[in-house]
């Protein structure tokens, strides 16, 4: 008996907190999925208890995806995230490679510049940016959004990849080098390949990151053909008619998917990434 | 351990010919390979983040309508964002924005970091699921949000009304302040996973003998937090403190998809209201001085976190 009633206590200490935490946390993606399967009927019924559906319906799907260009927005997007995530991790790894094992001069002071332009939101640089891109004729392409992504991901990818650089044992290098191997050699084909799960941890983030940004998309996106997820949601689902909000909600939840399936599989690394600023620091 | 490398290299590669050892030799020195490794990003972010940011202090400087020449008027788009009352609006609402969603972060990400530092089942399912508000596309959950606070349809509205509030129930985002209370709302939910899993891993890294010591001292578990926890975890909680701070004073995207600084400029903030004259009215230069006045604050934040993190 006394077992039990602590057994059930511990539960209650344990789960009345975390599953407020879980509820808040869910809720919006609940309140996505329900209303994008509700008939028009249910979903504009006021008396009706809005936490159900009675009549299933894909209507909003198939409508999203017929009738909008959905799909090539999340062409759009995946493309310009995996593009810049792959120019990110490359030049992020040059920055961070000699910031991580080298000592020369100046060392600390480009350490500082990078961690320092990671933190500059992009707000503050948004529209000379938009000059800068209408003068180089790049307005409404996808290199636009290609060529500004990295200004912030490759601080960030920099920044994360010197952490995790430091982490690695310097024996190998050395070996390497007393075996005559030149620098770039020894980074490129004793180091780097150490490095796996640093590059994941960063390739995730910058993934997140660039499926993520808006600012830069709207201002420079205008035209439906190369919109982006976010951009096109928001400019093309919120239509001036009150019968928008079930197709809203179905591209919001389809838009998430993406983002949310690659982190499932490296929920790990994502972790680990994003504790290593603060914690390891 | 250090072994002097440099010797042998010269003595393998020398034998061919003499110049290309020697370049290969210089190319291996470390401040040489180090810069001409770094030329390139370094190139890239002078082109794409340097000069933009002195040429948008340029543009802050002209009257400048997009599609024309700008002239140069020294000062006075400053003053004229400084006589204007709805800048002063849009500096309160951002600090208060900011200051109200980051303690309440702070607040709550310490909960859940502490509800989330207990042993049961599943636990690094639910940290997983705990995060997604902070991994799916801010712009798309907060179109959840939307609909959850529309006016007509709001599901918090249908349960106040059930309770027995008469119809239609409060206006979210048309009431001043209840629209800036729901953007804080979100941010915070937003934000408050990568607070809680960031401080989480913090706590685990609390030798649990100190607990036992504080235990045995008699310490009641408010004391253990208070005197044993929070001091450990001090240094974390500044860090991701400052991180937040910057990116929540910037913000642009929620309050953006949600009110478009709306009603009457109650949720406009520094990034939004900088957006609306620069891109909406098409006045570059007033635009890019209503985002430069964000510069002192943001500049003495960053400086303070990178200082921290480099002495760290």
């Amino acid at each position: 008996m006394v077992t039990g009633h602590t057994r059930l206590e511990q539960a209650v200490r344990v789960w009345l907190p975390v599953g407020f935490f879980l509820l808040l946390a869910l809720f919006p993606f609940y309140w996505m999925a329900i209303t994008s399967v509700k008939p028009n009927a249910e979903l504009y019924n006021r008396n009706m208890m809005p936490l159900l559906v009675h009549n299933p319906t894909l209507k909003h799907y198939v409508g999203l995806l017929t009738e909008t260009s959905f799909l090539l927005w999340t062409w759009n997007t995946l493309l310009v995230a995996v593009i810049s995530t792959a120019i990110s991790l490359v030049l992020g790894t040059m920055l961070a490679y000699p910031l991580a094992r080298m000592r020369f001069a100046g060392a600390g002071l480009i350490a500082m510049t990078v961690a320092a332009i990671y933190l500059v939101p992009q707000p503050l640089l948004f529209l000379p940016l938009a000059d800068v891109i209408n003068r180089l004729d790049l307005g409404n392409t996808l290199t636009a959004v290609i060529l500004t992504y990295p200004t912030m991901l490759v601080p960030f990818c920099a920044w994360l990849l010197i952490g995790y650089f430091k982490t690695v044992p310097k024996e190998l290098e050395e070996a390497a080098r007393i075996d005559g191997a030149s620098r770039f050699q020894t980074m490129r084909r004793v180091f780097l390949p150490l490095c796996t799960p640093g590059f994941i941890s960063a390739g995730i983030f910058a993934f997140t990151l660039s499926q993520n940004e808006f600012l830069y998309a709207l201002i420079f996106l205008t035209k439906s053909s190369v919109r982006t997820v976010p951009v096109g949601v928001i400019a093309e689902l919120i239509r001036g008619d009150v019968f928008y909000g079930g197709q809203l909600m179905a591209g919001a939840l389809l838009g998430s998917i993406p983002v949310a399936l690659i982190y499932s599989f490296f929920v790990e690394h994502y972790v680990a990434g994003l504790t290593s600023g603060s914690v390891k620091a | 351990m250090s072994i002097r490398t440099e010797p042998l290299i010269g003595v393998t590669r020398a034998q061919p010919r003499r110049r290309p050892a020697s370049l290969a030799a210089w190319l291996d020195r470390e401040p040489v390979f180090s810069w001409l490794m770094m030329t390139a990003p370094i190139l890239f972010l002078a082109a794409f983040v340097g000069y933009p940011f002195v040429y948008g202090i340029l543009l802050s400087l002209q009257d400048r309508p997009v599609a024309h020449v700008g002239t140069f008027v020294g000062l006075k788009n400053f003053a004229r964002d400084f006589n204007d009352p709805i800048f002063w609006r849009v500096a309160i609402n951002t600090f208060v924005y900011t200051g109200v969603a980051t303690l309440l972060k702070m607040v709550g990400g310490l909960a859940l970091a502490v509800a989330m530092n207990q042993n049961f089942r599943m636990k690094n399912l639910v940290r997983a699921v705990l995060l997604l508000p902070f991994i799916v596309p801010t712009v798309l959950s907060t179109v959840a949000w939307m609909w959850m606070l529309d006016p007509a349809f709001s599901i918090f509205n249908w349960f106040l009304i059930a309770l027995g509030m008469p119809k239609p129930g409060p206006s979210w985002l048309g009431n001043p302040t209840l629209a800036m209370a729901s953007i804080i709302v979100i941010n915070t939910w937003r934000g408050l996973p990568f607070y809680g899993i960031t401080l989480l891993a913090g706590l685990q890294t609390v030798p649990p003998e100190l607990y036992e010591a504080a235990t045995i001292d008699g310490a009641s578990g408010w004391q253990r937090f208070r005197y044993v926890t929070l001091p450990l975890l001090q240094p974390i909680i500044l860090i991701v403190t400052l991180f937040s701070v910057i990116f929540t004073f910037a913000d642009f995207q929620l309050v953006y998809v949600l009110t478009h600084g709306g009603p009457q400029n109650a949720t406009q903030l520094f990034a939004t209201y900088a957006f609306d004259i620069g891109m909406g009215a098409g006045q570059l230069g007033l635009g890019a001085s209503v985002a430069l006045t964000m510069l002192p604050a943001l500049a003495l934040l960053i400086l303070a976190l990178t200082l921290y993190m480099r002495r760290q």
